[in-house]
């Protein structure tokens, strides 16, 4: 059984803004019912370039549904500027994150949302075309960079899990192999940044302004707070409050905090709950 | 919540009756049956009489039941058991539905140097018999093919695929881990060596299954140790466990005549009123002989993950055979090998009926089954276009 997050679940049981819109002034389809997954979004665009509304239709597992359903909350009211810079991992953040082999199902709809934006925009699949490494679930070679640099990705496993390339005969191993070689030293540089060696002055900070920045402003939307306790070594205490005190997912919540401050300052720290 | 549980194919709910069986060998009676004292005289005794009720349901003699960890160990015992007796052959033939138990063990065999046939089955999932019967030759060390399969519930002929094999005097050996209990199975007619069964699948609990040995088959031990089970496979005998396979085996014999028919009524009931009620829908391995228990179906422009998730809200738990559900990304290797198309394979669930499962769990499953495949349909871009919504 998948871990999915309640997020995950709502966004799949009810999911928002399905349907078409038969004006649009964009649709971006990937995907297809012989790969067991397929997006078709719609976007209608204000003249001031702005997105006003959004649709999808989806064909696929829960976390397609859920993907594509956050994906349209994200972009509503953005850009299409804005929306462009929105990565798969803005998504999967979105829904409180997702199983590492459903990672695939956000960045669908990443790839949707650049399909719909180029045929606003006017360009034709072919300006676009990239030369497609596997056969079997139809990945170019620019998908797969794409997933591989905004990810950070080494390993083929991680490539299929990202993008499903891979996944069925195999016959492209050696070609994903080969892109990650080509990218290996910009993603090692990516992965090694942030985790350099911190000072505890420097680690304090940065705890300090992933929980401003990221984490207190996405618990705040649900109606609750965090505030940074202490930092002891890597043990970094803190109390949540408002209704995530006492929510039966807190420890969903601190195990979902530990990743983010993991991810952005160090792959050492602990995340506890303590009484403020 | 209430559940209506539908998956015992993937396992099934310990039968009560077992549950009391078991109980004392933890506390009481909880001697080591190789111990010389009254205590080991205990458990020596459950365990020749579980010996003695399995082999009953078998129509075997005790001393060919081998008592293991799982149906996966048994299917690998007897594999890896029979190659090593026979060394000097290097040929395997099998089928392209077998459990992953078997079928996992493909690419390892080749690398090892071995030749391996993947037997083919048609449409409805039926196996190739002449293909069985050109690919034999002298250096075939072993046949394995399933009973059963655990997700079409497609029976194969053993009897015949016995007589074929037996008829060149090649091991033949039979996972037989979704057939028992199910059907009758008579090894006193039926000429298979080796027949892998597991405890799970007939309310004992997870953690014990048996190898079958015919008398006289030359095989390799597969656990080296003490001299439980004739040597075979050391290690202590798990009482409970083995107590439990016991009685639930006994219970099983006692209901053979008539439970299969009760399954059966209900599985047709089940299959008939998604048919009437849902357009678009496959029945898997409808044209030939299936377990009277399970039902496989794909329901087109859907996907199966998110039918069984729509049906576990409501309590219904049930299987698939989609990609999703798995962690791979293709469909299962059952239906591809049948031919059926990935766009239908991929809305593959499967509902496979018990013991404890009554008339009215299955209204209940017809009554939210069609809301929940409209629903999902709603939301498919293909269905509109493609289908007939």
């Amino acid at each position: 059984m998948w871990e999915y997050t309640e997020k995950v679940m709502d966004h799949f049981r009810n999911p928002r803004n399905v349907g078409v819109i038969e004006d649009a002034d964009g649709v971006g389809e990937v995907g297809s019912m012989a790969c067991g997954d397929a997006l078709t979004l719609y976007i209608k665009v204000d003249p001031e370039g702005r997105i006003k509304d959004a649709k999808f239709q989806t064909f696929g597992c829960a976390s397609a549904i859920a993907s594509s359903s956050a994906l349209t909350e994200l972009i509503i009211g953005k850009t299409v500027d804005e929306a462009l810079k929105i990565t798969n991992q803005d998504i999967a953040d979105y829904l409180g994150g997702l199983p590492e082999q459903k990672m695939h199902c956000s960045v669908m709809g990443r790839e949707a949302l650049l399909a719909a934006i180029a045929n606003y925009k006017g360009q034709s699949r072919e300006s676009l075309a990239s030369p497609l490494v596997c056969e079997c679930f139809g990945v170019t070679e620019d998908e797969i960079e794409r997933a591989v640099r905004e990810n950070r990705l080494t390993t083929r496993e991680q490539v299929t899990h990202y993008t499903k390339a891979g996944g069925g005969c195999g016959s492209c191993h050696e070609r994903i192999e080969a892109i990650l070689a080509k990218l290996r030293r910009e993603v090692d540089v990516a992965i090694a940044a942030p985790t350099k060696k911190l000072t505890n002055l420097q680690k304090m900070r940065l705890v300090e302004e992933t929980i401003e920045r990221q984490i207190r402003p996405e618990l705040q939307k649900d109606g609750g707070d965090i505030q940074l306790v202490d930092l002891e070594g890597n043990r970094v205490m803190v109390s949540l409050r408002g209704v995530c005190k006492g929510c039966p997912s807190a420890g969903i919540t601190i195990k979902g905090i530990e990743q983010r401050l993991k991810d952005m300052v160090s792959q050492d720290l602990v995340v506890e709950e303590v009484a403020s | 919540m209430k559940f209506v549980y539908m998956d015992n194919n993937a396992t099934t709910r310990v039968d009560p009756l077992v549950m009391e069986e078991m109980l004392p060998f933890f506390t009481e009676a909880y001697g080591n049956p190789s111990s010389m004292h009254l205590m080991g005289a205990m458990a020596q005794k459950a365990v020749s009489e579980a010996r003695e009720k399995v082999a009953e349901l078998l129509n075997a003699h005790p001393d060919e039941i081998v008592f293991t960890g799982c149906g996966t160990e048994s299917d690998n015992a007897a594999i890896r058991g029979i190659l090593e007796a026979w060394p000097e052959k290097r040929h395997l033939v099998t089928t392209r539905v077998e459990h992953p138990a078997v079928w996992n063990q493909i690419p390892y065999l080749r690398q090892k140097g071995y030749q391996v046939t993947e037997l083919r089955v048609d449409r409805e999932g039926r196996l190739d018999l002449e293909h069985l019967r050109s690919s034999l030759s002298d250096d075939t060390a072993l046949v394995s093919i399933m009973f059963a399969n655990n997700e079409t519930g497609v029976v194969f002929p053993l009897d015949e695929i016995a007589q074929i094999v037996k008829a060149r005097g090649i091991p033949l050996h039979t996972d037989a881990v979704q057939a028992v209990g199910k059907i009758q199975i008579d090894l006193a007619k039926l000429p298979v060596d080796l027949l892998s069964m597991s405890g799970h699948k007939i309310h004992a609990p997870k953690g014990i299954g048996v190898l079958y040995i015919r008398r006289g088959t030359r095989i390799a031990p597969f656990m080296i140790g003490g001299h439980q089970e004739k040597g075979r496979r050391g290690g202590t005998e798990n009482v409970p466990y083995i107590v439990g396979l016991g009685k639930a085996a006994e219970l099983s014999l006692k209901e053979l005549t008539r439970e299969p028919l009760r399954l059966g009524v209900l599985r047709d009931k089940l299959e008939q009123g998604i048919l009437e009620r849902i357009p678009r829908v496959l029945v898997n391995g409808k044209g030939t002989r299936r377990l009277p228990n399970t039902l496989s179906c794909c329901f087109e422009y859907v996907e199966g993950e998110s039918l069984l998730l729509l049906l576990s809200d409501l309590g219904i738990c049930a299987s698939s055979g989609s990609a999703c559900t798995s962690g791979s990304l293709e469909p299962s290797h059952v239906l591809r090998a049948m031919g059926v198309p990935y766009t239908a394979a991929h809305g593959s669930i499967r509902f496979s009926l018990g013991r404890f499962n009554t008339e009215e769990e299955v209204d209940f499953v017809l009554e939210n089954l069609p809301g929940i495949v409209e629903r999902l349909r709603a939301i498919s871009p293909f269905w509109k276009s493609r289908g007939e919504g």
